[in-house]
């Protein structure tokens, strides 16, 4: 794979992610737990879907110069791939759940996109640099709130406890593929483009461990990672989750070809 | 409006002479335009109707998130998926403002919850009305938005000052909602025909609705003329509709789609557009909670409420566990 | 029912400089919240730089009542405001 073939599906692993959450936190405005949280989950939403704007606006770009010139708009991108061309992480598609299973999801994304973003800000790509530093100042307090609210969840009432460990319990498998790399990454890492995620799998656990001792909650460990054998959601192997998330994303699309909104 | 037919609880209209002295004085201030603060004397019946008004507008801003919330996930572009989050979340902001302004007069935000899920406190018929293709995304902001603004810019002179500056707020973030809605009507109307369809009929459907959002007509109500004496109610129903006609009808034009009126037409004499008549009983029928969505509106909100209590709960919990350790370390 | 989050009165101070201004209020289950609730909720448009949260419980506040010795007393000290000295109009720049 060409070096720009490389970056384009690198870039869209990190817009389809954030395109992806953004979605599912679409679907919880207007009916939050209490008025404060549905705005502030909102924010969260709309910074999400704001990032991945700016990278599909560079992947775009980057397909234009392998691709005769032509490169997908962000709509195009969004809108006519199918699931199997999403390239997001499996954990962010997964359902809403109560609040609990949202924060928790939310969490365990904020502080592996921290630390993803922080290196990207370093990257020897300038508009990569350029844009992970932007979006690292929104995720900074993305995960300040979920941690924030694993805590008062983890630590609140017994039934706050029991729902909270459950929903730490569920998503964990879905964590293990944040830190696997396969060519895509090993293509850009050697060049300084990438960040290696296998360097942020520590960091990310140190994190973890100390909100959720904090939460009173404890994290599983013998559990299977999905998508470790490389066929997870990078590779475009979703769980069913994706499928029912983009016909309804995706239909006015399609259902009106070339119509424009 | 946001709020319709509000009940003040008067039975006639009084004269000073029949005011006590402490009501007098209170009449003096709001002619004199001086604003009425929570912790002034008021009369109770001035509370009591603010409490209602304020509230039913927080609920209509509230339960007007669910019609356009419930195509975010849908949105056929980035940009408009975006900009439609951003305006029901400040939909969210718009009924946080007026929930807290109708507290200073002494009700708490769960009580006026629990008087809307009973079913007690009324919110907007208009949100009674089904989203049923994107374009009611843009008759919502063109022609709701629209009136509800016509209806806001005269509340922020109104006599109690936290509604009148949760109002000036709220005026400043909506015209933004009004221009989104028309830029899809446009964008609508100049596309395909199937689009420019879509946008026809979202204007058939929302019409009407939109003209009894005014509430009936009000000239010989004694709820009015109090609410006027109070200046908590700036201009009259009708007078309203027929503003946000003239206002709207020479929009229509543009986006070249017509109003489903045969009767609407420009009568020189009067110097206004004649309309015709407008099917009460529907209004009343929708407020009486059987509209198209009356139900299913407050299912939502209801769930999400019931379904919230033990986070609300835990985060409370949590909050007393960290004071009680905060003053065991001191 | 359950209990309800308090109330917190919301202070912001814009980029202009000027003192921390009353915005508006929100509920919370403690401090740290409201300050994050704060920021969503009031500060959506690049409002402001800095946030003070107080219990709205917390704060005195002078009586209607006592409007006439509280205020008066200043509204007679007009030489106070600029306005009490009328200056020429060639004068320029005061």
């Amino acid at each position: 794979m060409s070096d720009d073939r490389s970056l384009f599906e690198y870039l869209l692993r990190l817009a389809d992610s954030d395109l992806i959450l953004a979605q599912r936190l679409g679907e919880w405005v207007g009916h939050g737990p209490v008025l404060e949280e549905d705005i502030a989950t909102t924010n969260v939403g709309l910074d999400l879907l704001g990032q991945s704007r700016l990278w599909f606006a560079y992947a775009g770009e980057v397909e234009a110069r392998f691709n005769d010139g032509s490169g997908r708009s962000e709509d195009e991108l969004a809108f006519l791939r199918d699931a199997g061309e999403f390239r997001n992480l499996m954990l962010v598609e997964q359902p809403n759940g109560n609040y609990a299973d949202t924060m928790a999801r939310q969490f365990y994304f904020d502080v592996w996109h921290e630390l993803l973003l922080r290196g990207l800000a370093e990257s020897t790509d300038a508009r990569i640099a350029e844009i992970a530093s932007k979006a690292l100042k929104e995720v900074r307090y993305h995960g300040d709130r979920s941690a924030d609210w694993v805590i008062r969840l983890g630590d609140g009432t017994d039934e706050s406890h029991r729902k909270m460990q459950a929903a730490i319990d569920g998503l964990w498998m879905y964590t293990g593929e944040m830190f696997d790399v396969d060519a895509v990454d090993l293509a850009l890492i050697d060049g300084g483009i990438a960040c290696d995620a296998r360097a942020l799998a520590a960091p990310w656990r140190q994190r973890v461990d100390a909100v959720l001792d904090e939460a009173t909650l404890r994290l599983p460990t013998d559990v299977w990672m999905q998508g470790s054998n490389g066929r997870g959601g990078k590779q475009g192997v979703h769980t069913e989750h994706i499928g029912p998330m983009l016909a309804q994303m995706q239909w006015l699309q399609r259902a009106y070809p070339g119509a424009r909104w | 409006m946001y709020a319709q037919m509000v009940d003040t609880g008067a039975k006639k209209l009084r004269s000073p002479e029949e005011m006590t002295p402490e009501e007098r004085a209170f009449q003096a201030r709001v002619d004199a335009d001086i604003k009425i603060e929570p912790k002034d004397w008021m009369p109770e019946a001035y509370r009591k109707t603010l409490i209602r008004q304020i509230s039913q507008h927080a609920h209509s801003e509230i339960v007007g998130m669910l019609p356009e919330g419930n195509w975010i996930t849908r949105a056929p572009t980035l940009q408009r998926k975006a900009i439609l989050m951003a305006k029901v979340q400040d939909e969210a902001g718009h009924g946080l403002y007026l929930y807290c302004a109708a507290e200073t007069l002494g009700v708490s935000r769960d009580q006026m919850v629990a008087d809307l899920h009973s079913g007690k406190a009324k919110y907007s018929s208009i949100f009674n009305y089904p989203t049923l293709t994107w374009a009611d995304i843009g008759a919502i902001g063109w022609l709701v938005d629209g009136a509800a603004i016509m209806n806001q810019i005269p509340l922020c002179r109104c006599s109690f000052g936290p509604y009148s500056r949760a109002m000036i707020r709220v005026c400043k973030e909506e015209s933004f909602h009004q221009r989104q809605g028309f830029d899809i009507m446009i964008k609508l109307c100049r596309g395909t025909p199937e689009q420019k369809a879509m946008a026809q009929d979202a204007l058939n459907r929302w019409w009407w609705p939109s003209l009894m959002m005014f509430g009936p007509p009000d000239a010989s109500s004694v709820h009015s003329a109090q609410s006027a004496q109070w200046k908590i109610k700036i201009l009259s129903n009708d007078e309203l509709r027929q503003r946000f006609i003239e206002q709207t009808v020479p929009q229509a034009d543009f986006l070249g789609i017509t109003m489903p009126d045969p009767d609407l037409k420009w009568n020189p004499e009067r110097g206004h557009y004649d309309f015709g008549a407008i099917d009460w009983s529907e209004l009343y029928e929708v407020v009486k909670g059987n509209g198209p969505c009356n139900r299913d509106r407050l299912r939502a909100r209801v769930e999400a409420w019931e379904n919230g209590a033990w986070v609300r709960e835990a985060a409370l919990a949590h909050a007393a566990k960290r004071a009680a350790a905060a003053e065991k370390a001191a | 029912m359950s209990r309800e989050w308090p109330l917190w009165e919301i202070f912001i101070r814009s980029q202009h400089g000027l003192a921390h201004k009353h915005v508006g209020s929100l509920h919370a289950p403690d401090a740290e919240m409201a300050i994050k609730n704060a920021r969503d909720v009031y500060t959506r448009r690049n409002e402001g730089v800095s946030i003070w949260a107080v219990r709205s419980s917390e704060i005195a506040a002078s009586s209607p009542g006592e409007k006439g010795p509280l205020f008066e007393p200043a509204s007679s000290k007009v030489y106070r405001h600029p306005t009490f000295f009328p200056m020429p109009d060639e004068v320029k720049h005061i």
